[in-house]
Formats: structure tokens, sequence, C-alpha cells
């Protein structure tokens, strides 16, 4: 399995096209940190994000923060949520914003991988609770909008070796979550035989 | 009188605030030996790079004095009241409360509690029976055990219920649990410890399985019918392959806890309460003359 060093937001699409899943990826550059709240406030009342999303990573967020002033925070502890609750928002991020990587924790379920082939998409894998770590490799709280929606505002993040991520879903049609689910349900069949 | 049970209650105060932040940055042994021999026995090249980072991130966390989790939860406290500590209940809840807002303004922590419809914060961490406190009673003592648990709410989200009726038997007990946890595949970090409640009532038997994550890894269940149940338990759910963060591999659960009551002779209630990897917690003893004692591996 391959191992990638991407930069975002991305301007070539083949930077996740050549990605599959199961590979290891370690990104660089800008990252938006997003979550419930904010998709909701999108997508259910219509709000247009004050942040370009074009070629964006999404990271599934709501940081733990000291505030500095008006607008500025300093990072206190930065981890990832759960994505499958957010997975509704898929295919409006590609189709309408042109995102091209979601990353959170736990997976996505099966209703993602479609537009994710339809819009050259990725779900990336964070391990999910190692915030202590995670919050070392985000240099710098760039941006915060809607601060209203505090923790689950509109973050913009400066990231260093940002990883490791496991490609759970490729733009391909593949998911690592599809494939462990159907051999699980496999294998309980054969489980609840011994009970 | 009085004097003593102001002291008290600021004793108290104190533990909680300091139990709080400290659950969320220093893990107990138990729990980082648990994940140092789930890294050994895990083969799968996706879920050693997820237990690797996760031993680095536990690491990383004392080192920079940093929350191992963003997740600062909803905190649950376990306290357990001796007859003659000389605090009333009323009071204690008082003092876990103050002290949970304390932790959260002072460090700062992320404040996750909400008004349930609402979704307005409702402050720093607490609010309307917010902390959450199991309380248990016990004769002929004077102390009081103070145990925090932060649950993280993408674990505490996997949560089960199944009424299932007698002529199931243990069978469909086994069969819950194995269902529940391939049902929740990586969203509730695994390898974690699956709380299971079984027995009492719908509410008491999800209230065992928040009892059963309480519990450090590798303790038993006293009654050995219960015990085998939890060896059983963990080999089977290790045979699932949902792997380290949902992403395949051999090891899923850390260790499997049951806790039981007895029940109506027309129940068999089964509850699964999944906690994560980061399975926080800590403890304090506090004494009538208001000292505090931590435990971090009670």
């Amino acid at each position: 399995m391959a191992v990638h060093e991407l930069t975002f937001p991305i301007t070539d699409e083949q930077d996740i096209l050549k990605l599959r899943a199961g590979d290891e990826v370690v990104v660089q550059g800008h990252i938006v940190g997003i979550r419930d709240r904010t998709q909701i406030r999108i997508f259910d009342e219509g709000v247009e994000p004050p942040m370009d999303l074009r070629g964006a990573f999404l990271l599934h967020t709501a940081p733990n923060v000291r505030k500095l002033g008006p607008g500025r925070y300093e990072k206190v502890c930065i981890g990832t949520t759960t994505s499958a609750r957010m997975v509704r928002f898929t295919e409006p991020l590609g189709a309408r914003y042109g995102v091209r990587a979601i990353c959170g924790k736990g997976g996505f379920p099966d209703e993602a991988i479609e537009p994710m082939r339809a819009h050259g998409m990725a779900y990336l894998a964070i391990v999910g609770g190692a915030a202590a770590l995670e919050t070392t490799q985000i240099e710098e709280i760039e941006e915060v909008a809607w601060e209203e929606l505090m923790p689950e505002c509109l973050w913009k993040f400066r990231v260093k070796d940002f990883g490791p991520l496991t490609v759970g879903i490729d733009a391909h049609g593949n998911s690592l979550y599809h494939d462990v689910q159907a051999r699980a349900h496999a294998k309980l069949e054969e489980l609840y035989a011994r009970l | 009188m009085q004097q003593l049970a102001t002291d008290l209650q600021a004793s108290v105060e104190d533990a909680a605030a300091h139990l709080y932040v400290w659950a969320l940055k220093d893990i107990p042994q138990d729990l980082r030996d648990a994940l140092v021999d789930a890294q050994a026995r895990e083969t799968s090249v996706s879920g050693r790079r997820v237990l690797d980072t996760i031993v680095r991130n536990v690491d990383v966390a004392d080192d920079a004095h940093n929350l191992v989790c963003q997740d600062t939860g909803i905190a649950v406290y376990h306290a357990r009241v001796g007859e003659h500590f000389p605090l009333h209940p009323a009071r204690i809840y008082e003092a876990l409360r103050d002290g949970t807002a304390r932790a959260t303004l002072e460090h700062p922590l992320r404040s996750n509690a909400v008004h349930t419809i609402t979704r307005e914060n409702t402050g720093p961490n607490i609010g309307y029976r917010l902390p959450i406190v199991h309380w248990e009673f016990v004769a002929d003592w004077d102390g009081l055990d103070v145990k925090c648990v932060p649950k993280g709410s993408g674990s505490e989200n996997m949560s089960f219920l199944k009424m299932c009726v007698p002529a199931d038997g243990v069978r469909g007990i086994k069969q819950f649990v194995l269902e529940s946890v391939v049902d929740a595949g990586g969203k509730p970090c695994p390898p974690g410890i699956v709380g299971v409640g079984i027995g009492g009532s719908a509410d008491y038997a999800m209230h065992l399985a928040k009892e059963a994550i309480m519990r450090p890894i590798g303790t038993r269940n006293p009654d050995p019918l219960v015990a085998q149940l939890e060896d059983e338990l963990f080999a089977l759910l290790n045979e699932t392959g949902i792997g380290p963060m949902g992403l395949g591999g051999d090891v899923t659960v850390l260790q499997c806890h049951v806790e039981h009551a007895d029940t109506h002779m027309t129940l068999n209630p089964v509850a699964v309460n999944y906690q994560c990897w980061a399975a926080r917690r800590a403890s304090a003893h506090i004494s009538v003359d208001g000292t505090i004692d931590y435990d971090r591996e009670a």
C-alpha cells in the first residue's frame, strides 16, 4: 500500500484519484474544521459559508481553544469526531463546493461511496481519540467564522505532517468500511452457529 | 458541624475539579498495558498503524500535559457515600457540579453541554441534570469515594438495548452483543471496553452497562457464571474482524465487562454501553477531615 503526501487545498484532481483504499496519507497546508451544526447551517438553513471550500480538506472537529482576542484563538486540544452523523452532507459538499477530502473517524456508511466517486473525493480516516498528537500537527488557527456556533464553528487551520491518515473510501468506489462490514456479517453467521 | 460541612463541600469540589482534568490527561496503567498488549497482537497494516498512533498519542499527552482526546465528554461520577460521611448527597452533588464547572472554565475545557431541544450551550459542562452521578451507599463507613468517568459521545452514541425474552436465553444475549459491536463498526473508536448490563429492568440494564465500563480492565465479575460470559464474549468479539478504528484487524475490543442484576421471570434485558479506547477515569477518597487521596488506578 502506497504512502502519499498531499498539500491542501489541491488544484490537481489527480492528487485524489491516485489514492486507493488502504493507502496512507500525510497532509500539509491548510485544512478546514467543520461539524454537525456548521453543516446544518450551510445546507439546512441555506447560509453560504464565508470560506472557499474548493479543493479543500475538511476535518470533522470541534476543538478545545483559548480565546486571545476578537476572532483570534489559540489551540488547547484539537481532535476529530465521528463522521457517520454527517454523511448526508457528502453529496452537496462535493457537487456544490468542490470539496475533495473529508477527514474524520469511524468511517462513512455506504451512502458516501457514490458521491465520492462522482465528485472525485476521498474519505481519510484519522485515529480517533489521538487528539494530543493531532494538536501538535496543527500549527495555527488562522481563521474562524461563525463564532456563535462555538465550538462548532468553521475553522481554518495550518497543518504540518498531519496524520497518519488511512484512505477509508477512495474516489473509485472502494470502501474499507464496506469490506470490513461484509466480512464481519459473514463471520457473525459462523459465530452464531457456534453459540 | 456547619463549618465541617462547608469545608467538606469545598474538598469535594476541589476533588471533582482535579479529577475531571486529570482523568482527561493521564489514563490509568491497566489501560496503558492493554493498549500495548493490543499493539503486540495486531497483525494488520492499518490496525498496527492505528495502535502505534494511539500509544504514541498517550506519550504525547503525558509529555505535553495535554488531553488524551479532545472530547471532554459528559462528566459522569460514581460516588460511594459512607453512612457516616458528614455531608449530605444533595451537597455532594452541588460540589461535583461546581467542581466540573470550575475545571471547565479554569483549564479551559470544551463545553459540551446543550439543552436537548434547543441545542444551545447550557454552561461549562453543567446543565439541567448534568453532571450525571451514580450513587452507592455504604453502611458502617465514614468516607466518600468519587470516581470521575468523562464519557465521549462517539462511544456513548454506540449504546444499545434489547429486551430479549427468556426463551432467547444467554445465547440471545451473546448474539445481541456481537451484533451491536459489529454494527457500531469504527464509530466508537475501537478497540475499547464493551460494557454489558444484563437483568434488572430496561433502565437498570443500561445503568449496569455503564457501571461495567468504569471497572479497571482485567477485573472480573465476582459471579463465576457472569465471569465466564465475559471471557466468552471477549473471545467472540475479537473474531469479528472489525479491528482498530473499524479499518479491519485482529483487535476489536480490549475487554468485555458484564454487570448483572436479578430480574423478573419474564424479563431478559441486555444493554451494551461502549467505551472507546480512551477509557478515562480517575478517583479520589475524601476523608471526614476533608483530606483528599487521589488514585488513578481505582
